[in-house]
């Protein structure tokens, strides 16, 4: 942060960034769902969305306004507070974590240095594990509130499903705080300057990518939502914009353990940077937003592919595979580094 | 800061009076969550942004998330008020205002003078340090405390299939 | 430190007041024509049977409880982490002892069948 004479440019500054963030955070959030549809059209060999824009392209914003004129039902059973409070908290919780991301170097503007991040924390990696062990709670309670068979037994499932892959994503990540010794996202990626975290935990990359996907339930590990056994999972008595609030959780969630991925593994926004002064500041956070745009591009990729697993395989490839597998790895990495070291 | 400290610390108090006079089990259970993550702005506030998050992953994101599952799974109710005993009604009430004044004294006595200012910032890398040097026999023992807890857990489980 | 935390503030502020904009937004503008069917439970078509209240697989219980005490673990590998360049062999032994303890109870919770979901 700057001086202290000037709070209220300090303030404007803040203000314009987190507008600037969420803005560019839920247009990305809405293309992805437009391109997972495209995708998987086209492995499926279809067209996806063609009619709303050229190539469909205007289709997230006929989504957006559809949802918004839909019919808000209320099942007569639910829980009423805890019913509308569960959609908020997925939302509040998938778009918290986004404040911590860095995205770029810096910039300045009329001598005032700004940082390409809403804020930059101490302990910026464990706020977002923080958040996320607080996402379960919207996905919990739907389930409980909807007081209806199908959510309540996919509420369950999930919250049981991502507590137990949370474990292997913390400790997948350990791995990567041992080499940088630091727990600043900022920090992480200036210390893969010459040589990208991928190269030296591999194997702690594949954990968090396998433990991210179940923690977003997505396909392989879509189960909450196994549409063939469990209707539509935790949301079944959800519509209107509640449900598209739980949808959006998801697909934002799905961005921020690709941006986690990118920071702690691919040396965040590190790449070629050359040109005037304004090129050479903007080209790392295109560089982020390429490698993001992998990541998501990955896990629609793989949505596409791969069946699901069965819900007590799911289990045990989370308790009996990825977490001595993890284990395994702080060790390795540890031993490794203080080899080095001494 | 100060004001931000009183806003959340009443946030607290508040959450905490909903946590015993809610009869909706579900309800007390959120009503705690609120009061943890509150506190956790309160060590915020006081320079301890570690013990913070590690409120939030432990209390807030892993022991609540057990109260939540236990009472989706005991499918618990509304709590039916138990009949309530004539001493209970008429000397609950006096007793309860003799305690809080008793801590409102001593607390008043003894640490009226202080003020809650951190004394370092007490980062990752400093409770780190303290932790895995000056105490790392009572860390160590935190495992075995861990294993027995495993323990028991299987067993209680075990016992009631 | 303090002030790093402003931003969130700010950001939570405006991401909590959008959430409840877009609610509120579409339980305004949405129409409400509530039926007696349409508000019932979901059940696949079929009358709703029974209460969706019900006593579920004592599992569930146990996969919360082993998770707070690994995430008890979890939570001390990462100041651990932080300091372990300075730390060096002394801190590898520590937590070698540490995880070792953890892992003879995860062997024993395996051996117990606690991580069989099918049973």
């Amino acid at each position: 942060m700057g001086t202290s004479s000037e709070p209220l440019i300090l303030t404007a500054i803040i203000l314009a960034k987190v507008a600037v963030v969420l803005l560019v955070f839920l247009t990305s959030v809405a293309y992805a769902v437009w391109l997972e549809r495209k995708v998987v059209a086209h492995i499926q060999s279809r067209w996806g969305p063609y009619l709303v824009g050229p190539h469909g392209l205007l289709q997230p914003v006929a989504d957006g306004l559809k949802f918004l004129f839909k019919e808000d039902i209320e099942p007569r059973e639910v829980d009423r507070l805890i019913y509308y409070l569960a959609p908020f908290v997925a939302f509040t919780m998938a778009f918290a974590s986004i404040a911590v991301i860095p995205f770029g170097e810096s910039i300045t503007i009329l001598g005032h240095k700004i940082n390409f991040e809403i804020t930059s924390l101490n302990v910026g990696l464990l706020f977002i594990l923080a958040v996320t062990s607080l996402g379960v709670y919207g996905i919990a309670l739907a389930g409980w509130s909807s007081n209806s068979k199908f959510p309540l037994f996919g509420g369950l499932r999930s919250s049981a499903q991502m507590i137990s892959y949370e474990l292997s994503l913390g400790l997948a990540l350990v791995g990567v705080v041992l080499i940088s010794g630091s727990l600043n996202l900022r920090e992480i990626v200036d210390q893969q300057q010459g040589l990208w975290n991928i190269v030296r935990q591999p194997l702690g990359f594949l954990l968090y990518i396998s433990a991210a996907i179940a923690e977003t339930n997505r396909t392989p590990f879509d189960l909450p939502e196994a549409e063939s056994e469990l209707v539509g999972g935790f949301h079944t008595e959800y519509s209107s914009y509640k449900f598209a609030m739980f949808f959006i959780a998801e697909y934002a969630n799905i961005f921020t353990v690709s941006c986690l991925a990118t920071l702690m593994f691919f040396g965040g926004w590190h790449g070629p940077v050359f040109g005037p002064h304004l090129l050479r500041a903007f080209l790392p956070v295109l560089w982020f937003g390429l490698k993001v745009f992998c990541f998501v591009f990955a896990y629609i990729w793989i949505r596409g592919t791969l069946p699901r697993f069965r819900y007590d395989q799911l289990m045990s490839f989370g308790w009996k595979f990825l977490l001595p597998l993890a284990l395994a790895n702080v060790l390795i990495t540890s031993f490794v580094v203080a080899w080095r070291a001494s | 800061m100060l004001p931000l400290f009183y806003i959340f610390g009443a946030v607290a108090i508040l959450a905490a009076l909903s946590v015993v006079l809610q009869q909706t089990p579900v309800y007390s259970a959120l009503s705690l969550i609120v009061v943890l993550c509150s506190l956790a702005v309160v060590y915020l506030l006081l320079g301890a942004e570690f013990l913070a998050v590690i409120q939030v992953i432990v209390y807030a994101g892993a022991i609540m998330v057990l109260f939540v599952l236990v009472i989706m799974l005991l499918n618990a109710r509304r709590e039916t008020p138990a009949d309530r005993s004539r001493m209970a009604r008429w000397l609950g009430f006096p007793l309860l205002i003799a305690f809080f004044g008793q801590i409102l004294f001593a607390t008043w006595r003894h640490f009226s003078g202080l003020h809650a200012t951190p004394q370092m910032a007490a980062g990752p890398k400093s409770i780190g340090e303290l932790l895995f040097r000056n105490y790392a026999l009572p860390f160590e023992l935190t495992s075995v405390l861990i294993l027995v807890a495993i323990l028991g857990a299987v067993i209680l489980a075990k016992k009631q299939v | 430190m303090i002030q790093d935390y402003l931003p969130i503030l700010i950001h939570m502020v405006i991401v909590v007041v959008l959430a409840l904009a877009l609610m509120g937004l579409s339980s305004w503008v949405g129409v409400r024509r509530p039926t007696r069917e349409k508000n019932a439970p979901y059940e696949c078509g079929i009358p709703p049977v029974g209460n969706a209240r019900e006593k579920f697989s004592i599992s569930f219980y146990l996969v919360g409880m082993l998770f707070i005490l690994f995430d008890v673990e979890v939570a001390f590998l990462f100041p651990w982490a932080v300091v372990y360049k300075s730390l060096k062999w002394f801190g590898f032994i520590e937590m070698f002892i540490f995880v070792g303890v953890l892992f003879a109870g995860y062997i024993y919770i395996w051996k117990k069948g606690a991580l069989d979901w099918s049973r």
